[in-house]
């Protein structure tokens, strides 16, 4: 049985659903598949040749997506990231097999979150404003795009939602806050299920906003599939992305009464702030994370079994991880990202993280880091998978760790430890 | 621009902007009973018109009495009308 310390509220949160909208495809299964056969999502993105200034010509793009199935009184407040989380979120709920009425149940609630309002929009907005500071051609949605709330808004008006929604905005360890902050609220038996996790749509505004940090890669533009290449010693930053990971979070007993499969638990969470680095990464804080998070679920390090990694392959980040990992889980737990196949999915990025670990563990198999040939001194030191590794894996760490100095990292069981 | 032209664009704008089945572009039909609009697409087919041409209809008070398309037709038609014989033009 699982000690827990005593100021951790009592209810067990279980994961019953996966849904998800990334590069390498618009549901759970092309996902998966994609990542065990090694496939990447990054691109070249010729549009960006169109910005000044800008280095980095690729990034990681949702294929097309067929919205049409969203009803369009629905669809006309939504951006592509709100599109995005309702085609994810529907997935997962019907992964879960959860009925109608149980999601609009007012103990369902959601908690989603991206790290702006839509971007696309807003240029949108104020191209139409600048010539002569008009609102002529502003529309009555548009707003409901722009808003920090917007995934979330759009996401419970589409599903039906009448409990909780809960729109957290963390940049890149969103969707990693979203599920932990989730999985707390049902813990303190707030709401009974979740609908938690994160999205983004890529704008040149993301790429520029690392570019002009000199985190975003520039060597690689004319062989995109090269990069990222988080760990590598011939890494040089990170490809942006776009997304949503949505999974449905339950109590243990509303789950166990209604029969529902359980694919995971979340055993801990942790949400730390890294009050001296808002732009660069910082070993000691990411420890001070990654302790929490497993001091919350009451394992010990040994316990886990996989951590699926920030990673962005950044020159620092990836350093300042592996230093930490190496601290907290010791030299030995395997370790990989998933960058590599998606490039960097911002506010989705957690979210995705934790679906593809859970489906690592459900079919024990890890996937190891795309485009890490050789690793840098440091990060070599780490058990990092160069290959598709049948490993049975009953506990995970899942890392996300964001511009703004907030850090996070979950801990999840694919299965009742106690079982 | 001749009368069937400007009904033209509009019957496309709407198909565009509304997502309607073009065969439900009749002039009598009714933009909230037939074709389901509600009161921000009312706001929105403003928008629309006044970008396609250069019309000013969110100040413009006959914009209230507007039932059906053939409506939307005879107004967008009408302020262009006026203004393009607007003296000073």
């Amino acid at each position: 049985m699982i000690s827990r310390r005593p100021s951790i509220p009592t209810r067990r949160v279980v994961v019953t659903g996966l849904g998800a909208v990334s590069p390498l495809g618009t549901d759970v299964p092309t996902l998966w598949q994609a990542l065990v056969e090694g496939r990447t999502g990054v691109r070249a993105w010729p549009a960006l040749a169109e910005v000044r200034g800008l280095h980095c010509r690729v990034a990681a793009l949702v294929p097309d997506v067929d919205a049409r199935g969203i009803d369009r009184k629905k669809r006309r407040y939504m951006s592509q990231m709100s599109i995005f989380a309702t085609l994810a979120a529907r997935e997962a709920l019907a992964n879960a097999g959860l009925t109608d009425a149980q999601v609009r149940h007012e103990r369902t609630g959601v908690c989603v979150g991206s790290t702006v309002g839509s971007t696309i929009e807003t240029e949108e907005f104020f191209r139409g404003m600048s010539p002569g500071r008009s609102i002529e051609q502003l529309k009555s949605t548009h707003f409901f795009k722009v808003m920090n709330s917007s995934c979330a808004a759009n996401l419970a008006q589409a599903l039906g939602i009448s409990g909780r929604a809960v729109a957290p905005s963390a940049a890149c360890a969103t969707g990693t806050i979203a599920v932990g902050l989730g999985a707390e609220c049902i813990a303190a038996g707030k709401q009974d299920v979740m609908i938690c996790g994160g999205a983004d749509e890529l704008h040149p505004l993301g790429i520029g906003v690392f570019d002009a940090l000199e985190a975003a890669s520039r060597s690689y533009n004319d062989r995109p599939e090269e990069t990222p290449r988080p760990f590598d010693k011939d890494r040089d930053g990170i490809i942006c992305g776009e997304g949503a990971g949505m999974v449905v979070l339950e109590s243990l007993e509303h789950a166990q009464l209604r029969g529902a499969r359980v694919l995971g638990e979340i055993l801990g969470f942790a949400l730390t702030s890294a009050p001296d680095a808002i732009a660069s990464p910082s070993a000691h804080a990411i420890v001070q994370c990654l302790t929490t998070a497993l001091a919350e679920s009451g394992l010990s390090s040994d316990r886990v079994d996989h951590v699926n990694a920030h990673a962005t392959g950044t020159i620092q980040g990836d350093e300042a991880e592996c230093l930490a990992i190496e601290q907290v889980l010791g030299r030995d737990v395997p370790v990989s990202s998933l960058k590599g196949h998606m490039g960097h999915t911002m506010a989705a990025s957690g979210a995705l993280a934790l679906i593809a670990t859970l489906l690592m563990m459900r079919n024990g198999l890890l996937v190891p880091t795309r485009n890490l040939r050789e690793p840098d001194e440091v990060c070599g030191r780490l058990r990092l998978l160069r290959e598709v590794e049948p490993l049975p894996v009953t506990v995970a760490m899942v890392n996300s760790f964001a511009l703004g100095g907030m850090n996070s990292a979950v801990v999840v069981s694919g299965r009742l430890l106690d079982e | 621009m001749n009368d069937a032209q400007v009904i033209e664009i509009i019957n496309r704008s709407l198909v565009d902007e509304f997502e309607l089945d073009p065969d439900r572009l009749k002039p009598d039909a009714r933009l909230i009973e037939d074709l389901g609009f509600d009161s921000l697409d009312y706001v929105d087919l403003v928008v629309v018109l006044q970008k396609a041409f250069g019309v000013n209809l969110r100040e413009e008070p006959r914009i209230r009495e507007v039932r059906t398309l053939g409506d939307v037709h005879r107004l967008v038609i009408t302020l262009k009308r006026e203004l393009e014989t607007q003296p000073g033009r």
